[in-house]
């Protein structure tokens, strides 16, 4: 049976239909299920779940860790969790009060966006940034209000920019560094100036810092490292990129009490908890994980240093990111827009990347490149880009 | 150890131009401290890692425990030494415990084996005892499974 569109009932909410689709889905669909084509384009560690995690899982499921748990997540998990946040940023957060377990980082910034936004609020978020920010600020009735970063800046945010942007409305600012797509980390400094900024116009900071493992130089500096913004901000990790745990969807925020309870509220009646199963792999990652880690985060740095190089060596102006797994890579130099030269290295070469403006308006220009993928298929796509570009330049 | 060992370790075919870029250093010098390397006897040699499983030519191959008498000068080096001559022994370990030298010893069938522990090995002067254990299956060898795990599933393209 089929229906005519036009003359059916239409459900769906202005809101939602408002919402554009996510530029990385329609690249997607070009993609998916061609052969031989090698993917630069993936936004999730190539590495297997470590296997002492996935050991511990099986064995949960066997002794039958399968109901449901507290809302706010297993006593278990939420102290260790308490004692990972003391030991990595000196931030003392109490475990029964100030930390909720979600369903990965994604939906407990949902809850954060949905448990402090007021229809017309405005979120001030940088761009290049992750796909999912904007979206889910609208569906929480907010404004988004992208802030541009920058290639001069090491696509750093800067106050200066953030200052161009404020209004009376301007309720919330977002930050997620190491930064998915363009790799860029903050310094000291920097964390400091957006604190001052944050207090000096009485903003709620929402720091989604799910690859902070994943930091190669300089140091890791949260926004949790930070005791004067304690009572402004939301904290966001979660377990996937760290252990190679993306399918596990095992995230936490951690926040003043009535920031967590009111993120509570809407976790309880929406998802009700976090797998426990996942919960548990969880446990595992903290308590163990630790050598997984350094063992995928020096593959990652030497990847990362190789890709950085080759893209540079064949013309492609890169900068050398200190974190996640991605490099951003300027192509104006070919004189094509970020989709052409995406959709032609795809269907003339075979290699998938994603092209910068997906991640926003400024990202046109620039290509995203993820390195977390072998490197047999990194090195055959970083010579099929070499003749690929060294092709359109002569 | 040193990342380019490991890396090396890893795959030793790897270019010095790959190599290279990885650690962020130049080809010469990648050259030189492989050269370094081997000329102090820590890099020992190249080799391919097989599957011989998945060859024809079926050899066999067993761990041998032997009990051996150290010597009052010298301990068990002179006797390990005369046994490490033998083509056959592919590895030789001294161990702590029960047994003295574990050997890993090749051959073409369970019969040459077997000759070789009953005619070479256990007749050597100092020799006490020997035990032979067949090898059936290599699942895993020098930290590389011989069955990869699952090909890579992932979404070709995700935010």
């Amino acid at each position: 049976m089929t229906t005519d569109s036009k003359s059916a009932p239409d459900f769906v909410a202005p809101h939602v239909r408002g919402l554009p689709k996510s530029g990385i889905r329609d690249f997607f669909d070009i993609v998916v299920g061609r052969k031989d084509v090698i993917s630069l384009g993936i936004g999730e560690p190539d590495f297997q779940t470590p296997w002492h995690i996935r050991e511990r899982t099986i064995e949960a499921v066997e002794r039958g860790a399968t109901r449901y748990t507290s809302n706010l997540g297993t006593p278990e998990l939420r102290q260790a969790l308490a004692a990972y946040m003391r030991d990595s940023f000196h931030a003392e957060y109490d475990w029964q009060h100030e930390i909720l377990v979600t369903v990965g980082v994604s939906e407990a910034f949902d809850l954060a966006m949905r448990a402090v936004l007021s229809p017309g609020d405005e979120v001030l978020y940088h761009e290049p940034c992750f796909v999912a920010y904007a979206p889910l600020i609208r569906m929480a009735h907010g404004v988004p209000v992208p802030v541009e970063t920058f290639r001069k800046d090491d696509f750093r945010l800067t106050v200066e920019e953030l200052e161009k942007k404020i209004t009376p409305r301007t309720r919330v600012l977002l930050l997620n560094f190491p930064n998915n797509p363009t790799g860029a980390t903050l310094d000291r400094s920097d964390t400091e100036a957006l604190a001052d900024f944050a207090i000096r116009h009485n903003l709620l900071v929402v720091s989604d810092e799910v690859y902070s493992e994943l930091t190669y130089e300089g140091g890791r500096h949260s926004m949790a490292a930070i005791p004067r913004l304690r009572d402004r901000l939301i904290f966001l990790n979660g377990f996937s990129k760290a252990w190679s745990m993306t399918g596990f969807r095992l995230g936490y925020a951690c926040a003043p009490a009535p920031l967590i309870d009111a993120m509570m509220k809407i976790h309880q009646y929406g998802m009700m908890c976090a797998s426990s199963i996942s919960q548990t792999a969880g446990l595992e990652a903290l308590r163990h994980g630790d050598a997984a880690i350094a063992e995928m985060r020096d593959a990652y740095h030497l990847r990362r240093n190789f890709i950085v190089a080759s893209l540079n060596e064949m013309g492609l102006d890169c900068f050398m990111p200190r974190g996640a797994f991605y490099v951003f890579p300027s192509i104006q130099s070919t004189g094509l827009s970020s989709k052409e030269f995406a959709l032609r290295l795809l269907n003339e070469c075979n290699v998938a990347c994603v092209p910068g403006e997906a991640f926003g308006a400024c990202g046109e220009g620039f290509l995203r490149c993820s390195y977390a993928t072998g490197m047999t298929q990194l090195k055959e796509a970083m010579e099929r880009m070499e003749k690929f570009v060294s092709a359109l330049v002569h | 150890m040193d990342a380019l060992l490991e890396l090396l370790k890893k795959n030793a075919r790897e270019s010095d131009a790959t190599l290279a870029k990885l650690l962020g250093i130049s080809e010469q010098e990648v050259r030189a401290r492989i050269a370094a390397y081997e000329e102090e006897g820590v890099i020992r040699g190249y080799q391919a890692l097989l599957n011989t499983d998945r060859l024809d030519t079926c050899g066999v191959k067993a761990v041998i425990e032997l009990r051996v008498r150290p010597e009052r000068e010298g301990g068990f080096d002179r006797v390990a030494a005369r046994i490490g001559k033998f083509p056959q022994v592919e590895s030789m370990y001294l161990m702590s415990g029960a047994y003295d030298l574990l050997l890993i010893v090749k051959g073409a069938s369970l019969q040459e084996v077997a000759n070789f522990v009953s005619a070479r090995l256990a007749p050597l002067d100092g020799v006490l005892s020997t035990s032979t254990h067949f090898m059936l299956k290599t699942y895993k060898d020098q930290g590389v499974l011989m069955e990869s795990e699952s090909h890579d599933d992932r979404l070709q393209v995700c935010p």
